[in-house]
Protein backbone atom coordinates (compact mmCIF):
# COMPACT_ATOMS: atom_id res chain seq x y z
CA UNK A 1 0.00 0.00 0.00
CA UNK A 2 2.39 2.63 1.15
CA UNK A 3 4.39 1.49 -2.04
CA UNK A 4 2.02 2.24 -4.21
CA UNK A 5 1.44 5.54 -2.73
CA UNK A 6 5.42 5.94 -3.08
CA UNK A 7 5.26 5.26 -6.66
CA UNK A 8 2.23 7.17 -7.90
CA UNK A 9 3.53 10.02 -6.02
CA UNK A 10 7.32 9.51 -7.99
CA UNK A 11 5.52 9.05 -11.42
CA UNK A 12 3.52 12.69 -10.43
CA UNK A 13 6.81 14.22 -9.56
CA UNK A 14 9.33 13.10 -12.56
CA UNK A 15 6.34 14.56 -14.75
CA UNK A 16 6.07 17.72 -12.69
CA UNK A 17 10.22 17.58 -13.22
CA UNK A 18 9.71 17.65 -17.10
CA UNK A 19 6.95 19.75 -17.78
CA UNK A 20 7.39 22.42 -15.12
CA UNK A 21 9.60 25.61 -17.13
CA UNK A 22 11.63 26.97 -13.97
CA UNK A 23 14.83 24.90 -13.85
CA UNK A 24 15.51 25.16 -10.43
CA UNK A 25 11.93 23.65 -9.35
CA UNK A 26 12.40 21.09 -11.92
CA UNK A 27 15.49 20.00 -10.19
CA UNK A 28 13.60 20.02 -7.00
CA UNK A 29 11.39 17.98 -8.25
CA UNK A 30 13.89 15.64 -8.99
CA UNK A 31 15.33 15.68 -5.84
CA UNK A 32 11.54 14.91 -4.90
CA UNK A 33 11.67 11.70 -6.85
CA UNK A 34 14.92 10.95 -5.44
CA UNK A 35 14.05 11.20 -2.15
CA UNK A 36 10.53 9.11 -2.13
CA UNK A 37 12.98 6.28 -4.05
CA UNK A 38 14.87 6.30 -0.69
CA UNK A 39 11.42 5.75 1.39
CA UNK A 40 10.49 3.40 -1.45
CA UNK A 41 14.16 1.18 -0.54
CA UNK A 42 13.15 1.81 3.57
CA UNK A 43 9.60 -0.18 2.76
CA UNK A 44 11.09 -2.79 1.15
CA UNK A 45 13.65 -3.53 3.81
CA UNK A 46 16.66 -2.45 2.40
CA UNK A 47 18.20 0.00 4.98
CA UNK A 48 21.82 0.06 3.80
CA UNK A 49 20.47 1.03 0.23
CA UNK A 50 17.86 3.88 1.39
CA UNK A 51 20.94 5.36 3.56
CA UNK A 52 23.39 5.42 0.34
CA UNK A 53 20.61 6.61 -1.86
CA UNK A 54 19.71 9.21 0.58
CA UNK A 55 23.67 10.59 0.72
CA UNK A 56 24.01 10.29 -3.12
CA UNK A 57 20.73 12.24 -3.49
CA UNK A 58 21.58 15.07 -1.61
CA UNK A 59 25.09 15.48 -2.97
CA UNK A 60 23.76 15.04 -6.46
CA UNK A 61 20.77 17.86 -5.53
CA UNK A 62 23.81 20.19 -4.22
CA UNK A 63 25.57 20.01 -7.43
CA UNK A 64 22.66 19.97 -9.37
CA UNK A 65 21.61 23.13 -7.90
CA UNK A 66 24.50 24.80 -7.50
CA UNK A 67 25.25 23.91 -11.69
CA UNK A 68 21.71 25.54 -12.34
CA UNK A 69 22.11 28.48 -10.06
CA UNK A 70 24.48 31.27 -11.52
CA UNK A 71 23.96 33.67 -8.89
CA UNK A 72 23.25 33.95 -5.40
CA UNK A 73 19.93 34.03 -4.16
CA UNK A 74 18.82 36.97 -2.22
CA UNK A 75 17.51 36.16 1.08
CA UNK A 76 14.24 37.70 1.88
CA UNK A 77 13.68 38.30 5.60
CA UNK A 78 12.59 41.68 6.11
CA UNK A 79 8.86 41.84 7.48
CA UNK A 80 8.41 37.92 7.94
CA UNK A 81 10.19 37.30 11.25
CA UNK A 82 6.87 36.42 13.21
CA UNK A 83 6.33 33.84 10.55
CA UNK A 84 10.60 32.62 10.43
CA UNK A 85 9.65 32.33 13.95
CA UNK A 86 7.14 29.93 14.63
CA UNK A 87 7.78 27.74 11.32
CA UNK A 88 11.74 27.17 13.29
CA UNK A 89 10.44 26.19 16.15
CA UNK A 90 7.51 24.40 14.38
CA UNK A 91 9.99 22.38 13.00
CA UNK A 92 12.71 22.20 15.62
CA UNK A 93 9.89 20.82 17.87
CA UNK A 94 8.84 18.14 15.36
CA UNK A 95 12.58 17.26 14.71
CA UNK A 96 12.90 16.74 18.48
CA UNK A 97 9.68 14.80 18.59
CA UNK A 98 10.31 12.34 16.45
CA UNK A 99 14.25 11.74 17.24
CA UNK A 100 12.65 10.54 20.82
CA UNK A 101 10.23 8.19 19.22
CA UNK A 102 13.30 7.05 17.49
CA UNK A 103 15.86 7.30 20.03
CA UNK A 104 13.31 4.63 21.81
CA UNK A 105 13.14 2.18 19.50
CA UNK A 106 16.65 1.39 18.98
CA UNK A 107 18.29 -1.95 20.10
CA UNK A 108 19.97 -2.06 23.37
CA UNK A 109 23.94 -1.51 23.45
CA UNK A 110 25.33 -5.18 22.84
CA UNK A 111 22.17 -7.21 21.64
CA UNK A 112 22.80 -6.91 17.80
CA UNK A 113 19.16 -7.56 15.93
CA UNK A 114 20.34 -9.61 12.91
CA UNK A 115 20.51 -13.26 13.95
CA UNK A 116 23.33 -13.51 11.21
CA UNK A 117 25.83 -11.46 13.55
CA UNK A 118 25.85 -14.01 16.16
CA UNK A 119 26.93 -16.88 13.78
CA UNK A 120 29.63 -14.88 12.42
CA UNK A 121 31.31 -14.16 15.95
CA UNK A 122 30.57 -18.22 17.40
CA UNK A 123 32.20 -19.67 13.64
CA UNK A 124 34.29 -17.43 12.42
CA UNK A 125 37.65 -18.48 13.61
CA UNK A 126 36.64 -22.19 13.37
CA UNK A 127 35.48 -21.50 9.37
CA UNK A 128 38.20 -19.27 8.34
CA UNK A 129 40.85 -19.61 10.60
CA UNK A 130 41.81 -15.77 11.09
CA UNK A 131 41.65 -14.59 14.11
CA UNK A 132 40.76 -11.15 13.80
CA UNK A 133 37.07 -11.19 13.10
CA UNK A 134 36.74 -7.66 10.86
CA UNK A 135 39.34 -9.65 8.30
CA UNK A 136 37.23 -12.42 8.67
CA UNK A 137 33.89 -10.75 7.67
CA UNK A 138 35.30 -8.24 4.85
CA UNK A 139 37.35 -10.77 3.36
CA UNK A 140 35.99 -13.99 3.20
CA UNK A 141 32.29 -14.05 4.66
CA UNK A 142 31.67 -10.49 2.65
CA UNK A 143 34.41 -10.88 0.21
CA UNK A 144 32.38 -9.93 -2.41
CA UNK A 145 31.46 -6.31 -0.99
CA UNK A 146 35.47 -5.70 -0.72
CA UNK A 147 35.83 -6.55 -4.25
CA UNK A 148 33.80 -3.76 -5.03
CA UNK A 149 34.66 -1.34 -3.01
CA UNK A 150 38.15 -2.07 -4.63
CA UNK A 151 37.17 -1.88 -7.57
CA UNK A 152 35.40 1.99 -7.05
CA UNK A 153 39.24 2.54 -5.59
CA UNK A 154 40.19 1.38 -9.12
CA UNK A 155 38.43 3.63 -10.68
CA UNK A 156 38.37 6.75 -9.07
CA UNK A 157 42.01 6.59 -9.71
CA UNK A 158 41.77 5.93 -13.26
CA UNK A 159 39.47 9.07 -13.35
CA UNK A 160 41.99 11.30 -11.43
CA UNK A 161 44.62 9.92 -13.45
CA UNK A 162 42.58 10.82 -17.01
CA UNK A 163 41.45 14.27 -16.14
CA UNK A 164 44.71 15.39 -14.79
CA UNK A 165 47.46 13.94 -17.13
CA UNK A 166 49.15 16.53 -19.76
CA UNK A 167 47.21 17.75 -22.32
CA UNK A 168 46.94 14.52 -25.22
CA UNK A 169 48.94 15.11 -28.65
CA UNK A 170 47.77 17.41 -30.44
CA UNK A 171 46.33 15.80 -34.43
CA UNK A 172 48.60 16.07 -36.83
CA UNK A 173 47.76 18.85 -39.39
CA UNK B 1 69.75 14.61 -5.98
CA UNK B 2 69.11 13.59 -2.25
CA UNK B 3 71.62 15.95 -1.21
CA UNK B 4 70.67 18.56 -3.21
CA UNK B 5 70.15 21.93 -0.38
CA UNK B 6 67.77 23.66 -2.87
CA UNK B 7 64.73 21.10 -2.90
CA UNK B 8 62.75 20.22 -0.40
CA UNK B 9 62.84 21.28 3.18
CA UNK B 10 65.55 22.06 5.91
CA UNK B 11 68.74 19.63 6.52
CA UNK B 12 67.11 19.11 9.90
CA UNK B 13 63.83 17.11 8.52
CA UNK B 14 66.10 15.45 5.73
CA UNK B 15 68.01 13.75 8.09
CA UNK B 16 64.93 12.70 10.43
CA UNK B 17 63.21 11.51 7.37
CA UNK B 18 65.97 9.28 6.63
CA UNK B 19 65.95 7.63 10.31
CA UNK B 20 62.05 7.28 9.98
CA UNK B 21 61.15 6.28 6.60
CA UNK B 22 62.45 2.82 7.03
CA UNK B 23 60.35 2.21 10.01
CA UNK B 24 57.51 3.42 8.56
CA UNK B 25 57.22 1.58 5.78
CA UNK B 26 58.33 -1.54 7.70
CA UNK B 27 55.15 -0.95 10.13
CA UNK B 28 52.72 -0.54 7.02
CA UNK B 29 53.98 -4.34 5.55
CA UNK B 30 53.70 -5.38 8.90
CA UNK B 31 50.05 -4.02 8.92
CA UNK B 32 49.64 -5.80 5.73
CA UNK B 33 50.82 -9.19 6.52
CA UNK B 34 49.20 -9.50 10.15
CA UNK B 35 45.79 -8.92 9.28
CA UNK B 36 44.62 -11.88 9.85
CA UNK B 37 46.36 -11.71 13.78
CA UNK B 38 46.08 -8.02 14.55
CA UNK B 39 43.86 -5.06 14.25
CA UNK B 40 44.64 -3.72 10.46
CA UNK B 41 44.45 -5.04 7.56
CA UNK B 42 45.33 -4.02 3.55
CA UNK B 43 43.73 -0.84 3.69
CA UNK B 44 45.48 0.38 6.52
CA UNK B 45 48.42 -0.69 6.01
CA UNK B 46 48.38 0.08 2.31
CA UNK B 47 47.63 3.87 3.33
CA UNK B 48 50.50 3.78 5.57
CA UNK B 49 53.04 2.28 2.88
CA UNK B 50 51.52 5.46 0.88
CA UNK B 51 52.12 7.69 3.45
CA UNK B 52 55.64 6.60 3.93
CA UNK B 53 56.19 7.44 0.07
CA UNK B 54 54.51 10.78 0.52
CA UNK B 55 56.68 11.53 3.36
CA UNK B 56 59.79 11.17 0.98
CA UNK B 57 58.03 13.46 -1.20
CA UNK B 58 57.54 15.82 1.24
CA UNK B 59 61.37 16.07 2.74
CA UNK B 60 63.00 15.53 -0.66
CA UNK B 61 61.02 17.54 -3.08
CA UNK B 62 59.00 15.39 -6.08
CA UNK B 63 62.21 14.43 -8.20
CA UNK B 64 63.36 11.83 -5.52
CA UNK B 65 60.11 10.46 -4.82
CA UNK B 66 59.29 10.32 -8.74
CA UNK B 67 62.47 8.26 -8.89
CA UNK B 68 61.69 5.60 -6.92
CA UNK B 69 58.40 5.34 -8.24
CA UNK B 70 56.93 6.39 -11.62
CA UNK B 71 53.53 7.62 -12.99
CA UNK B 72 53.94 4.27 -15.16
CA UNK B 73 55.32 2.25 -12.47
CA UNK B 74 52.17 3.34 -10.17
CA UNK B 75 49.98 2.77 -12.63
CA UNK B 76 50.88 -0.91 -13.21
CA UNK B 77 51.52 -1.96 -9.97
CA UNK B 78 48.17 -0.89 -8.95
CA UNK B 79 46.20 -2.87 -12.14
CA UNK B 80 48.72 -5.72 -10.71
CA UNK B 81 46.94 -5.52 -7.23
CA UNK B 82 43.58 -5.42 -8.64
CA UNK B 83 44.21 -8.35 -10.75
CA UNK B 84 45.83 -10.30 -8.47
CA UNK B 85 43.01 -10.04 -5.89
CA UNK B 86 40.60 -10.59 -8.46
CA UNK B 87 42.24 -13.76 -9.66
CA UNK B 88 42.21 -15.04 -5.77
CA UNK B 89 38.81 -14.62 -6.10
CA UNK B 90 38.19 -16.66 -9.36
CA UNK B 91 40.86 -19.08 -7.75
CA UNK B 92 37.57 -20.19 -5.79
CA UNK B 93 35.89 -21.95 -8.83
CA UNK B 94 38.74 -24.63 -8.33
CA UNK B 95 36.80 -25.64 -5.42
CA UNK B 96 33.21 -24.82 -6.79
CA UNK B 97 32.21 -21.10 -5.90
CA UNK B 98 33.51 -17.73 -5.62
CA UNK B 99 36.10 -15.94 -2.89
CA UNK B 100 36.14 -20.23 -2.14
CA UNK B 101 38.71 -20.03 0.55
CA UNK B 102 40.76 -23.00 -1.10
CA UNK B 103 44.19 -22.93 1.13
CA UNK B 104 44.36 -24.94 4.59
CA UNK B 105 43.13 -23.06 6.85
CA UNK B 106 46.36 -24.14 9.28
CA UNK B 107 46.03 -23.46 13.28
CA UNK B 108 45.60 -20.36 14.27
CA UNK B 109 47.29 -17.30 15.40
CA UNK B 110 50.05 -18.53 13.18
CA UNK B 111 51.48 -16.06 10.04
CA UNK B 112 50.71 -18.91 7.87
CA UNK B 113 47.67 -19.69 8.60
CA UNK B 114 43.95 -18.61 7.00
CA UNK B 115 44.03 -19.74 3.75
CA UNK B 116 43.83 -17.11 0.95
CA UNK B 117 43.14 -14.22 3.20
CA UNK B 118 46.82 -12.95 3.93
CA UNK B 119 47.14 -13.38 0.32
CA UNK B 120 44.37 -11.25 -0.16
CA UNK B 121 45.23 -8.64 2.23
CA UNK B 122 48.66 -8.27 0.36
CA UNK B 123 46.54 -7.60 -2.92
CA UNK B 124 44.70 -4.93 -1.54
CA UNK B 125 47.87 -3.61 0.30
CA UNK B 126 49.80 -3.13 -3.00
CA UNK B 127 47.04 -1.24 -4.67
CA UNK B 128 45.44 1.12 -1.64
CA UNK B 129 49.21 1.75 -0.88
CA UNK B 130 50.09 2.63 -4.91
CA UNK B 131 46.85 3.83 -5.56
CA UNK B 132 46.74 6.39 -3.42
CA UNK B 133 50.03 7.51 -3.50
CA UNK B 134 49.59 7.84 -7.51
CA UNK B 135 46.53 9.69 -6.54
CA UNK B 136 49.26 12.69 -4.69
CA UNK B 137 51.65 11.91 -7.33
CA UNK B 138 49.06 13.13 -9.91
CA UNK B 139 48.17 16.08 -7.89
CA UNK B 140 51.44 17.22 -7.22
CA UNK B 141 53.60 16.26 -10.46
CA UNK B 142 51.40 16.60 -13.17
CA UNK B 143 49.43 19.83 -11.83
CA UNK B 144 53.11 21.50 -12.15
CA UNK B 145 53.94 20.40 -15.60
CA UNK B 146 51.17 21.96 -17.98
Amino acid sequence: MELHVLLIFMICAAIVAIEVKDLLSSVIAVGAVGFALCLAFLVLKAPDLAITQLVVEILCLIILIRATINKDLPLVIEGRWIFNTVSTLGFIAVFLLFSWLALKELPSFGEPTMAVVKKYLQEGVSKTGSVNIVTAVILDFRAYDTLGEATVLFTSVIGIMAILRRPGRKKRE
Amino acid sequence: MIDNPKSGMTLIVKTITRLTIGLILLFGIYIILHGHLSPGGGFAGGVIVALSFVHLMLAFGKDVAAARISKNMASNLESIGALMFLSIALLGFLGGSFFLNILPKGTPFNLFSAGIIPLCNIAIGIKVGVGLFAIFLALVVLEKSK
